[in-house]
């Protein structure tokens, strides 16, 4: 027995959407398992089954709140897929599959939820890696907001490859793979109550190749990390405090673009602060680091890449940045919140 | 960034530095506060006490309007916030300063009270036309640069008649706490602080002028040079009064003369009177009681004025009892001679006023400096 099919055009979830009944299984063959196709889903199990190689593995999980929904260059489905792949891609490792869970709002739009669902399908594919198991939940009204989004990705590490934000020494040279900011303020743009337009968009992207090409350039990378919250500044003071060490950088060598510098100018925020979704900061020996360089720079999402500073010893762990205005500063943690749910 | 980056070249500084460098006598002293966290906040992002020869030492002033508002008006507040019928506005730093007991305005929020960051008074008022059944209030602070957009919703609540909508007024006067800092026995009498000169504040004076400071600089024979926020007009005006200093004269002088002038704006002074009247007494947290240094809100507008409207009676709240932010903000001490700073009092947990806005002295000094004072 089948009834109508979903109205994508005009419907809206409901709670039986979630309730483990009929309308659930619905939701699941015509939207779900039609968008992420693939073997492993297919199979309708309530996991995942397949066969793992001999080395090692990595695992992370990330849950995605971003308001509003839709942004310029992405919306919160490809978001899920970039940044947990980027999670799994900042060992140097592989991505190799994805689960995902939905938690619903009652009442968000049938049509939203599908094109939310076919964006993250578009980029799981363009990026290779699957979506082999989920969960959907739905929510009453006022009890969430719209949609919440979870995915949790598995990788594995290429043999000689070791990387972990504690392993940065003085003497290495730190580097980024494009310009800053462009995340944060795109979203920033869409809110309402800030009132501000820009041609910018996210730079949301998925970076395991990018990381592919660089682990197999210089396999002595010591430390990858994408600077998403707090930006730049927080991701920096992490890895020093991590590491035991401090850090100089150079304002003038940062890349930024104009228009997020004009933002932040109007805002009142630090651009160092701000998010990025499609960006990694590369920590490797400085006799490696041009041919690092080198390769990023021969990527489409390394073009801009640039070294930005250096590790030094400090027992302090302070990360300072020579001002283009030639004094010295601290460039600290993030105090608070720059502004609230842009991931 | 066309006009901004004219202001923050690196070259330019440099000789600008080498000038003060090469102006400053041998047996002179040069003690200077700027008077603003506009300029407390530049000097520290951009390094500029690297550029300054040992004999220039900077004091900071208490200019940052949210490091002054007293803790009693903070808890009055948050208790207004916590009134069921209550949805209550304000500039996103306030969120953090911490009131008495440790509350604040983002406690308060996760606790269940409807506060909103807003970005301008007028949004606020547009919340207040949004939702009729709420009692919309703006939680105004600031110097004479915020004061008349908050004159202007006050003018447009009445004449919508918006009975959802009131004000709940903190506004204070510079010259009141300029004067205050000189008329300081540390100051005036003693001697025992050393005050060579001051830099004015840049959008203050957009607004009220130069014209206050002449009785400043008279009076109290202290150079006055008004300087933008931008870090070559700071490094500019330090040169400036290096030169007064060096003979002599103590004289306003204005560095930030693309936005200043010697009248101010006289549109927005007007709407200011017509709105607002001293108070005879208002509390600055670290300066403690200070004559007509603050603005109420005038009778023909008493219906938007939510400390009449809820009732508002705030108490006077003692700092913490290790805290020296009264001495930092009158250049007695400095923040790392405070016995609390960085151990206890941070920007993540500000104990006193002085590290609650990135404009204070103690929270520039922690995020910017805090490497100088480091062994």
């Amino acid at each position: 027995m089948k009834g109508p099919p979903l109205d994508f055009r005009n419907g809206m979830v409901d709670m039986s959407h979630g309730g483990g009944g009929r309308a659930m299984a619905q939701l699941v063959d015509e939207l779900f398992i039609a968008a992420f196709d693939n073997d492993l889903l297919r199979q309708r199990n309530d996991q995942a089954s397949f066969a793992v190689e001999a080395g090692r593995m990595v695992m992370t999980t990330d849950g995605y709140v971003i308001s509003p929904l839709f942004f310029p260059g992405g919306d919160i489905g490809s978001l899920a897929v970039h940044g947990t792949i980027n999670d799994v891609a900042m060992a140097g490792a592989v991505p190799l599959a994805l689960s995902a869970s939905f938690i619903i709002e009652e009442g968000l739009p049938l049509a939203d939820l599908r094109r939310i669902v076919l964006s993250m399908a578009a980029a799981s594919r363009e990026a290779g890696v699957p979506v082999v198991t989920g969960d959907t939940k739905v929510v009453e009204r006022g009890k969430g907001d719209g949609l919440f989004i979870t995915t949790t990705g598995i990788g594995r590490v290429p043999p000689g490859i070791t990387i972990s934000g504690d392993l940065a020494r003085p003497g290495d040279a730190i580097l980024v793979s494009g310009s800053m900011g462009d995340h944060g303020v795109a979203v920033m743009s869409q809110r309402e109550n800030l009132g501000f337009a820009t041609d910018l968009k996210s730079d949301s992207a998925a970076l395991h190749g990018l990381v592919a090409a660089m682990v197999a350039a210089t396999p002595s990378i010591h430390c990858l990390r994408d600077p998403t919250r707090g930006g730049l500044a927080s991701t920096l003071n992490e890895l020093a405090h991590q590491s035991g060490v401090g850090m100089i950088i150079e304002e003038t060598a940062i890349p930024l673009r104009a228009e997020v510098a004009g933002a932040c100018e109007l805002l009142g925020l630090d651009p160092l602060y701000v998010a990025n979704e499609g960006k990694l900061i590369a920590i490797l020996p400085e006799a490696e680091a041009s041919r690092l360089l080198a390769v990023m720079r021969d990527h489409p999402l390394g073009r801009e890449a640039a070294v930005i500073g250096r590790v030094v010893e400090d027992r302090h762990r302070f990360v300072q940045m020579q001002t283009a205005f030639g004094g010295r500063r601290i460039v600290d943690w993030l105090a608070g919140e720059q502004l609230p749910r842009i991931c | 960034m066309k006009y901004i980056d004219e202001f923050r070249d690196g070259a330019l500084a440099r000789n600008i530095a080498a000038s003060i460098a090469g102006e400053v006598e041998a047996g002179l002293r040069y003690a200077l506060m700027e008077f603003c966290g506009g300029h407390t906040h530049a000097i520290s992002r951009y390094g500029i006490e690297d550029l300054l020869p040992a004999q220039v030492r900077m004091i900071h002033g208490p200019g940052c309007p949210v490091c002054v508002l007293p803790m009693g008006r903070i808890d009055a507040a948050i208790a207004l916030a916590g009134r069921p019928e209550v949805t209550l506005c304000t500039y996103g730093d306030l969120l953090r300063v911490p009131g008495s007991k440790r509350q604040s305005l983002m406690k308060a929020k996760a606790a269940g009270a409807d506060v909103r960051m807003v970005t301008s008074a007028a949004d606020a008022l547009g919340i207040a036309a949004a939702f009729p059944d709420r009692q919309v209030v703006f939680f105004a602070i600031g110097f004479e640069t915020t004061t008349p957009p908050t004159a202007v919703v006050l003018k447009q609540a009445k004449a919508r008649d918006l009975a959802n909508f009131s004000v709940f007024c903190n506004h204070v006067l510079t010259p009141a706490a300029i004067g205050n800092i000189l008329e300081s026995p540390e100051v005036r009498q003693l001697g025992t602080v050393p005050l060579d000169g001051f830099i004015g504040p840049a959008h203050v004076s957009t607004v009220i002028g130069s014209r206050p400071y002449e009785y400043f600089a008279e009076e109290y024979q202290k150079p006055v040079v008004i300087a933008g926020f931008e870090p070559l007009d700071v490094l500019q005006a330090i040169l400036m009064l290096v030169r007064q200093i060096n003979q002599g004269r103590y004289d306003v002088e204005n560095e930030f003369s693309r936005a200043v002038t010697r009248d101010g704006n006289r549109k927005a002074q007007a709407l200011v009177a017509e709105v607002f009247e001293l108070r005879p007494v208002f509390e600055w947290r670290g300066l403690g009681q200070v004559p007509y240094s603050g603005l109420a809100i005038k009778q023909a507008y008493a219906a938007w004025d939510a400390e009449r409207r809820f009732a508002i009676a705030a108490a006077s709240v003692p700092d913490h009892k290790g805290c020296d932010c009264g001495a930092i903000l009158r250049g007695l001490k400095k923040p790392s001679d405070c016995k609390l700073f960085g151990n206890v009092c941070t920007p993540d947990n500000p104990i006193g006023s002085c590290m609650v806005s990135a404009e204070g002295a103690c929270a520039a000094h922690w995020t910017y400096g805090r490497f100088r004072g480091a062994a």
